[in-house]
């Protein structure tokens, strides 16, 4: 479990060891949670177990509905959720487990929330896209565009408050196109608010790439039009977001206003599991898993002095929390059905 | 329901294509707008095939903007184009509504007749597959609420390939849903009774007629989409109880068949309402107050009863999702129910 000494705050400069460390940590066991959804997903949804005549069904097994992976994008969660306190707002998105793991919140209780188990984080009743952790201050929609307004307003209660915690839109380049994304920003230049909002952009929404949806090269350029200092980050690189975030959180915890990042990431799934990607060849794909950041921020690592048998016990310790996190979720009992009368109002 | 004899059988989501696709032919202002109906022909197939017949120009991929594109939509309608846009999900028109209710539905109305908004809006909806609040609502009684805003919602192929058809050419604004449990999807959990037979050429069906799918005497199913099929399937499960149900398929809201309903209720005295929307203020409402007004005419044997999502956010959770859509089971439940409770 990440904790507030393991990732300690230094703004301005390059990630210190444990910092690295931490990022690397986490990039595992994100990647470790969706490569093992990958399969866990598939568990019951293909023939002969399900209704004849089709070929997958999305309503069947252990966990069921859409299912959005997000690996290949975890520098833009680590490098960001490095310089984030438990005080610290992020709102994330359809594809929230990288943001939701790198803020902290709890392995088991949010494994068991994907199965629609009683000791999720909902009890079962937000599930994959909404997932509600009030303690470490994370929440994700299902809708594009959803994120940059309510972390507007996180970040107008901590001005309001006196409070210097910050807060994290996490959004991808399509929901650029929202007009919330626009709102949300024009506001928060207005009123010089502590939040900085991180546009991951994995070239695609769903099937249409983002040369053929957004009229100008970076969402970076945009802040440009509400007074937002914009920054453009070409690489998939962890450590190259934690300086830019570096310099937007403590910019905004200081009274200095908000700020816009775009993190050019790659997207190593389908958007969805079961998306055949008729729209981008296999080789695409490949290219990008050759360029995967884990292995490069592990080269780093060892630069930096840290050796294999290090990186093993990582690897380790990262792959025991997500065993233990599945095996919670699937050992834990569904909801009573009548638990979904509840919970309209309290 | 008049279905030529040979014909080939088609899923409802090949029946919307080939319905769009036959009127794009032969009418050159048709274009179709929304998000991954392009190459990916729509997230639930309803333009698969268009943009390799008609290239981009007409089958436009959009940004995530939908109160932007919906609203070009209704611009673009009012300077004599007839564009067919998408919105992916019903869920998501918290976004554009604006575009929708305050715009799209009023601008004939405010102009004294004088604007002309031939748009077809399509979308998704329904749940049964735990996709959650945010992806499982029907909420067609929201959009048949407002004046201004025709309301099609078919419950299979054959229908749809008409009723869409009927939509094009209608010269006011049709919100055409489409149940993504009927679409005969390869990957996801489907009903028999919507992949019918549809015939090869270009045909019509009326809006404001709804259909008869089963004629009964004991009691009436007035139901819509989805829940025609699981009534179809209640049905066989009763007549083995002997109780011979009737189903009415209301097939569009606005305009609404009053008078088939009625019809039935008079002959089954007994009315059962059968929803996926949410309960309160919705459809079973309205038809319920409809046969309600018309009791100089009806003489009903039981109390009405409706069934529908009652009144929480469709939740994630197998067991929990499965409680609050109404299934086969809670059809059959509710006519048992009907039928052994008399008027006092």
């Amino acid at each position: 479990m990440a904790t507030k000494t393991a990732r300690p705050i230094d703004a301005h400069a390059e990630p210190t060891k444990e910092q690295l460390l931490w990022m690397y940590e986490t990039m595992l066991v994100i990647r470790q949670y969706e490569e093992t959804m990958v399969n866990v997903y598939l568990e019951g949804k293909l023939p002969p177990n399900i209704q004849q005549g089709l070929a997958f069904d999305i309503g069947s097994g252990p966990v069921p509905g859409e299912m959005h992976l997000a690996a290949g994008q975890e520098p833009v969660a680590v490098g960001v959720c490095a310089h984030l306190r438990d005080d610290d707002t992020v709102v994330g998105t359809h594809r929230p487990h990288h943001f939701a793991i790198a803020k902290g919140v709890p392995l088991d209780a949010m494994t068991a929330e994907l199965f629609g188990k009683a000791t999720g984080l909902s009890r079962g009743k937000g599930g994959h896209m909404h997932l509600f952790d009030v303690e470490h201050k994370f929440s994700c929609s299902g809708i594009e565009g959803a994120s940059m307004p309510p972390a507007t307003g996180a970040a107008l209660a901590a001005k309001k408050q006196g409070r210097d915690s910050v807060a994290v839109a996490f959004f991808g380049e399509g929901a650029a196109n929202q007009g919330t994304f626009h709102e949300a920003l024009n506001l928060a230049g207005l009123w010089q608010l502590p939040v900085v909002f991180v546009c991951e952009d994995n070239g695609w929404a769903i099937s249409v790439p983002k040369s053929a949806s957004t009229a100008v090269a970076s969402n970076a350029q945009r802040g440009a039009a509400y007074g937002i200092p914009g920054v453009d980050i070409g690489e998939n690189d962890p450590i190259a977001v934690f300086k830019a975030a570096g310099e937007a959180v403590a910019r905004a915890r200081s009274g200095g206003g908000p700020t816009i990042i775009e993190v050019k990431t790659d997207r190593l799934l389908g958007h969805f599991q079961g998306d055949g990607e008729v729209y981008r060849p296999k080789e695409v794909v490949d290219a990008l898993r050759e360029a995967d950041p884990i292995p490069v921020l592990a080269e780093k690592l060892r630069a930096a002095g840290i050796d294999n048998a290090g990186i093993d016990e990582l690897h380790e310790r990262a792959s025991k929390r997500v065993d233990d996190a599945y095996d919670f979720a699937r050992s834990s009992p569904y909801p009573e059905p009548d638990e979904a009368l509840e919970h309209v109002f309290i | 329901m008049a279905v030529a004899v040979g014909t080939r059988s088609l899923t409802m989501a090949k029946a919307i294509s080939e319905a769009i696709a036959q009127e794009m032919e032969r009418d050159e202002r048709v274009f179709v707008m929304g998000e991954d109906i392009g190459q990916y022909g729509g997230i639930f197939g309803a333009t698969e095939g268009l943009l390799g017949q008609f290239g981009p120009e007409r089958v436009m991929d959009t940004p995530i903007s939908e109160a932007g594109f919906i609203g070009a939509a209704t611009g673009a309608a009012a300077e004599g184009m007839r564009p067919i846009v998408e919105l992916m999900f019903v869920d998501f028109f918290g976004v554009c509504m604006d575009s929708i209710y305050n715009h799209l539905a009023k601008n004939t109305y405010m102009s004294g007749g004088n604007v002309r908004l031939p748009v077809v809006l399509t979308m998704a909806v329904g749940g049964g597959y735990n996709d959650a609040a945010q992806h499982s609502q029907c909420l067609w009684a929201t959009f048949a609420h407002v004046p201004g805003l025709k309301v099609v919602v078919p419950s299979n192929a054959y229908d749809a390939k008409g009723l869409m058809t009927e939509a094009i050419r209608d010269d006011n604004p049709v919100v055409f849903m489409f149940h993504k449990g009927i679409m005969g999807l390869p990957w996801m959990g489907y009903f028999e009774g919507a992949t019918v037979a549809v015939p090869e050429e270009q045909y019509t069906i009326p809006f404001g007629q709804a259909n008869v799918v089963r004629e009964g005497s004991d009691v009436t199913i007035v139901t819509l989409s989805q829940m025609v099929q699981k009534a179809a399937v209640a049905a066989e499960e009763l007549a083995r109880d002997g109780i011979d149900a009737e189903i009415v398929d209301l097939r569009t809201l606005v305009p609404l068949d009053t008078e088939t309903v009625l019809e039935s209720v008079r002959k089954t005295r007994r009315l059962l309402v059968a929803d996926e929307d949410y309960l309160s203020f919705g459809l079973s409402g309205e038809i319920a107050a409809l046969v309600g007004e018309n009791l100089d005419s009806i003489t009903l044997r039981s109390p009405i009863r409706r069934i529908a999502v009652p009144d929480v956010p469709i939740p994630y959770s197998r067991p929990l999702e499965q409680r609050v859509i109404p299934q086969v089971e809670s059809i059959t439940d509710a006519v048992r129910a009907l039928v052994a409770t008399s008027l006092s």
